[in-house]
C-alpha cells in the first residue's frame, strides 16, 4: 500500500512521458512490458490474480526462479483472445503506469506482420523508443528496421534493452559485444546518441531496480533512463518555430454558450488549434499561409481565462489584430520563418497497406487540418536496410520505407519534418476506402511552384 | 484574468486536457453529424466539460445521446436532465425499456442490461444519422479497450475488428468513411481513472451525487455491496444494511457494485483512487468478471 502512493506524480511537476516498445518475434517484448508494469507497482491486485490464474492454468513456466513461483507477465498485456490464443501480439496497445516523477504511456508495438506499420504508429508520438534485442542472437534485421524507423520520426531518444541477459548467464564480454554492434549501426544512421542496457524481462534485472547480477554495467535502470529524459514537448516547446494549424473558426453569434452576455461576444471571431510547435504571446507577427497574409495575435483564450503566451500542446483559440478570411487548413505561423506554401513535395513514405504504391496514383494528402487530393509522381528509391542507403524500386510494397516526389491539388504549408514534426507529417490515404496507406515525412518542397491558388491574400486583408 | 506560464512545462493534465480538445475539434470539423454520449457518469460529464472548453465561448456544437438501460439511478438521470438543460444541448434517448416492452429485445436470464444497450445505440445513430459519435472509453479500463484508437471505425452492425484498425499516426486522426459506416471518437483515451478525478478536482466538475460517500440500504453479493432498489432485490438470505459507500462507476444498477468509503468529496476520492489496489471495474462491475474477454466480446458486436 504505502508503495503505490509513491507511484502519483506530483500534480504541479508531474509530466507526461510518451515512449513506444519494439521488438522482434520472441524477443520477449510483452514480459518487459508486463514487468515494468508489475516492478514499478502498477498492477492491481485483479488484473495480477487474473494473471496468476491464467499462468497457472496455462502451466506457465513450472520451475520458480529464486524460489518464486513465475507469472507469465506478457498476459499482463496481451488482451484479445486470439492474442492470448496463439501466444502472439496483434495490435499496438497502450498502457498507462506512473512513478513519483512522471506519468507513462506505452506503446507496446508487436513485431509481426506488420512490424513497421506498428513500429511507425508507436514512435510517432513518442519521446523515446525502447528497441528489445535478444542477448543470444544479437542484431537482427528487424533491430535494424527499428532503428532506421525511429531514426527517420526523429524520436529524440533511443534506447535498446540488450534482453535475455540470463540466458547467456550475465555475460559481460556477450553484451560488449552485442552494444558494439548496436552502436555500429546507430552510427551508420547518423544517431549519436543510442543508450544501450542489458535486462532480463522475465528475472527483473535493471528494468526497475539495478540488478546485482551485472555487477559490471554502473548504468541506470531501464525505468530510471524513461524517467530523466526530457520529454518531446520540452523540445518543442524550446527550440522551433511557432505554428498552428487552424482546426475551427469560432463564432459563436447565435449560438453562444449559456451565461455569456450577447453584447460582449456579438463580433468575436477566433481561430482554434492546437499549437504544434513553440510559443506564441499576445502582440506577436505572424503569417497566415497559404498565401503571404501576416497579422498581429490580439489576444489568446483557453476557455474563459485570457493567456499573455501560450506553448506546444496547448490548445487554443487565438484572435488576430486583422479579420482576414482564414478558414480551417490555414496555418498560423511565426511571421518570417516559414518559406511558403508548396504543391510539389519530396518525402520520405513508410508503407503501411498491403497494397502496393505504383507511381503515378492518384492519393488523398492529410496534411495538419487539411486533406488534399494528390498524385505520387515518382518514386526516387527504397530503403535498403543493408547499407541503410536508398536503392532504386518501381513500387513501394508493405513495410517499405522510400523517397517520392508527390504533387498536391493545392499547397500544403508543409515544413521539413526535421524542422517542425507536426507540420512535417502528413497521411497517404487511399480515396476509395478511406485507408491510410502512408505515413510521409516532408523531406523537401518547392516553394516556386506555389499556383494561383495560393494567392488568395492577392486582394489583401479583409478588414471589416 | 492573465496567466503567466514560467518554465512552459505543461502538467501531465494540461497535456491530456489538450490533447482531447483537439481530437474534440477534430472530429466535430471533420463529421458533419457528430454526437457526445452523455449517461451521467463522470467520464462522461467530463467529456462534455471537455467539449464546453473546446468550443467557448460557442455553445457545444452538437447534441448529446443517452441510452437508457431503464435500470439508471434515479439521481443520475435527474444529474443528467439538469446538465443538459443548464448547457442548452438537445438530449436524444435510447431506451432498451422501449425495446423490451414492444419485445424487440428481450431481458437476459442475470437481468444485466448493459449488453443490451447495443440495438438502441445502433438504432439512434442510423435514425439521426450520426457519422461519429464520441464516447469516453480509455484505454485504461480494459486489455481489449487498450488496443482501441482514437477513432474507431465500424460497420453498420456497429462492429468493432480489433485486427483490421487503420494505423493512427501524430495527431492526424483518419475518419474517412463510406454510406453505412460511423466512426466513434475517444477523446480521453489517455487518462486513467485517476487523471480523471484529478481533473474533477481541478476544475471543480459537479458530479451525481452517489459518486460521493453516504448511507444507503446495501447487501452483499459477489464480493460487491448492492444498492437496495427496484431492480436490485435481495435475496431472503442476503442481509440488508446500511453501510457508508459511494459508486466508482455507474451503470446498470442491477451489476453494478459500490464500494465502501468515507470520501467525500473530489479531494478525498483522488486520495483514495491513488492507493486503491483494484481496478473501478473489477470493483464494481459484475458484467465484466463474466470471462476474461467479456468487454472485447461486448465491443465486437457494436458497443462503445
Amino acid at each position: 500500500m504505502t508503495l503505490l502512493t509513491e507511484n502519483v506524480p506530483d500534480l504541479a511537476t508531474g509530466s507526461l512521458f510518451r515512449f513506444a516498445t519494439a521488438g522482434s518475434v520472441d524477443d520477449g517484448k510483452s514480459t518487459l512490458v508486463g514487468r515494468l508494469l508489475h516492478d514499478s507497482k502498477s498492477v492491481l491486485a485483479d488484473q495480477l490474480d487474473a494473471v496468476e490464474r491464467a499462468s497457472a492454468e496455462r502451466g506457465f513456466g513450472g520451475a520458480a526462479v529464486d524460489g518464486v513461483q513465475q507469472l507469465d507477465l506478457a498476459l499482463l498485456t496481451d488482451g484479445l483472445r486470439a492474442e492470448r490464443e496463439q501466444g502472439i501480439t496483434i495490435d499496438v496497445a497502450y498502457r498507462y503506469f506512473a512513478t513519483a516523477k512522471r506519468s507513462f504511456i506505452l506503446a507496446d508495438c508487436p513485431g509481426h506482420v506488420q512490424y513497421t506499420r506498428n513500429t511507425v504508429t508507436g514512435a510517432s508520438t513518442a519521446d523515446a523508443v525502447v528497441v528489445l534485442i535478444d542477448a543470444r542472437k544479437g542484431v537482427l534485421e528487424q533491430t535494424r528496421r527499428h532503428l532506421a524507423v525511429a531514426r527517420l520520426l526523429r524520436v529524440p531518444h533511443l534506447i535498446a534493452a540488450v534482453n535475455k541477459i540470463d540466458l547467456v548467464d550475465y555475460s559481460e564480454a556477450r553484451f560488449r559485444s552485442v552494444e558494439a554492434e548496436l552502436q555500429r549501426a546507430a552510427a551508420e544512421l547518423g544517431e549519436t546518441s543510442l543508450t544501450v542496457v542489458p535486462v532480463s524481462a522475465l528475472r527483473g534485472d535493471n528494468i526497475v531496480n539495478r540488478s546485482e547480477r551485472t555487477p559490471w554495467y554502473a548504468g541506470p535502470s531501464l525505468l530510471e533512463i524513461l524517467e530523466r529524459l526530457p520529454s518531446l514537448t520540452d523540445l518543442e516547446t524550446g527550440s522551433e518555430s511557432f505554428r498552428f494549424p487552424v482546426q475551427t473558426v469560432i463564432r459563436p453569434q447565435g449560438a453562444l454558450a449559456p451565461g455569456l452576455d450577447p453584447d460582449e461576444y456579438r463580433d468575436y471571431r477566433g481561430y482554434a488549434g492546437q499549437i504544434v510547435a513553440g510559443t506564441v504571446r499576445v502582440g506577436d507577427a505572424v503569417a497566415v499561409l497559404p498565401g503571404e497574409r501576416t497579422t498581429v495575435v490580439s489576444a489568446i483564450d483557453a476557455a474563459g481565462e485570457q493567456l499573455d503566451e501560450a506553448f506546444a500542446p496547448q490548445s487554443v483559440v487565438l484572435r488576430l489584430r486583422e479579420d482576414l478570411d482564414i478558414a480551417r487548413g490555414d496555418l498560423i505561423a511565426e511571421a518570417g520563418t516559414h518559406g511558403g506554401s508548396s504543391r510539389d513535395i519530396q518525402a520520405s513514405l513508410c508503407w503501411l497497406s498491403p497494397k502496393a504504391l505504383e507511381p503515378g496514383s492518384l492519393v488523398l494528402i492529410k496534411h495538419g487540418s487539411s486533406t488534399v487530393r494528390g498524385r505520387i509522381s515518382e518514386i526516387l528509391g527504397r530503403l535498403d536496410l543493408d547499407t541503410f542507403t536508398d536503392q532504386p524500386a518501381a513500387r513501394l510494397g508493405l513495410n517499405d520505407i522510400g523517397t517520392v516526389r508527390l504533387r498536391v491539388a493545392s499547397p500544403l504549408p508543409v515544413d521539413a519534418y526535421a524542422a517542425s514534426r507536426h507540420t512535417g507529417s502528413f497521411l497517404v490515404i487511399d480515396p476509395g476506402d478511406g485507408n491510410t496507406l502512408a505515413a510521409g515525412l516532408v523531406t523537401g518542397s518547392d516553394p516556386a511552384s506555389v499556383g494561383p491558388a495560393g494567392a488568395r491574400s492577392a486582394g489583401g486583408p479583409d478588414v471589416s | 484574468m492573465s496567466t503567466a506560464i514560467g518554465n512552459r512545462l505543461l502538467s501531465s493534465l494540461d497535456a491530456l486536457e489538450s490533447e482531447a480538445i483537439h481530437i474534440l475539434r477534430e472530429a466535430s470539423a471533420e463529421f458533419e453529424r457528430p454526437a457526445l454520449l452523455f449517461s451521467g457518469g463522470k467520464d462522461s460529464v467530463v467529456m462534455l466539460h471537455l467539449a464546453a472548453k473546446a468550443f467557448w465561448p460557442g455553445r457545444v456544437p452538437f447534441p448529446v445521446l443517452h441510452v437508457d438501460t431503464g435500470h439508471n439511478f434515479a439521481e443520475v438521470i435527474t444529474f443528467r436532465d439538469e446538465t443538459v438543460e443548464r448547457l442548452g444541448l438537445r438530449l436524444v434517448v435510447g431506451s432498451v425499456q422501449d425495446y423490451i416492452d414492444d419485445g424487440r429485445l428481450s431481458e437476459r436470464v442475470d437481468g444485466t442490461r448493459n449488453p443490451l444497450q447495443t440495438q438502441p445505440l445502433l438504432d439512434a445513430i442510423s435514425t439521426n444519422r450520426f457519422d461519429v459519435v464520441f464516447g469516453g472509453g480509455r484505454r485504461d479500463e480494459d486489455k481489449a479497450r487498450a488496443k482501441e484508437r482514437i477513432l474507431s471505425l465500424r460497420d453498420e452492425f456497429g462492429q468493432w475488428d480489433p485486427r483490421n484498425q487503420r494505423p493512427e499516426l501524430w495527431r492526424l486522426y483518419n475518419g474517412r468513411h463510406t454510406v453505412g459506416q460511423h466512426v466513434r471518437a475517444f477523446p480521453i483515451s489517455n487518462w486513467t481513472e485517476l487523471d480523471i478525478w484529478r481533473y474533477i478536482e481541478r476544475e471543480g466538475i459537479a458530479l451525481p451525487p452517489l459518486y460521493y460517500a453516504h448511507a444507503r440500504e446495501v447487501f452483499r453479493r459477489d464480493g460487491m455491496w448492492r444498492a437496495v432498489g427496484e431492480v436490485s432485490r435481495p435475496e431472503p438470505h442476503e442481509k440488508v444494511q446500511v453501510r457508508t459507500v459511494r459508486y466508482r462507476t455507474v451503470g446498470d444498477m442491477s451489476c453494478t457494485g459500490a464500494v465502501e468509503s468515507d470520501a467525500a468529496s473530489a479531494t478525498d476520492v483522488v486520495r483514495e483512487v491513488a492507493l486503491s489496489t483494484i481496478t473501478e471495474r473489477g470493483a464494481t462491475r459484475a458484467d465484466d468478471r463474466i470471462s476474461e474477454a467479456a468487454m472485447e466480446d461486448r465491443k465486437k458486436d457494436g458497443y462503445f
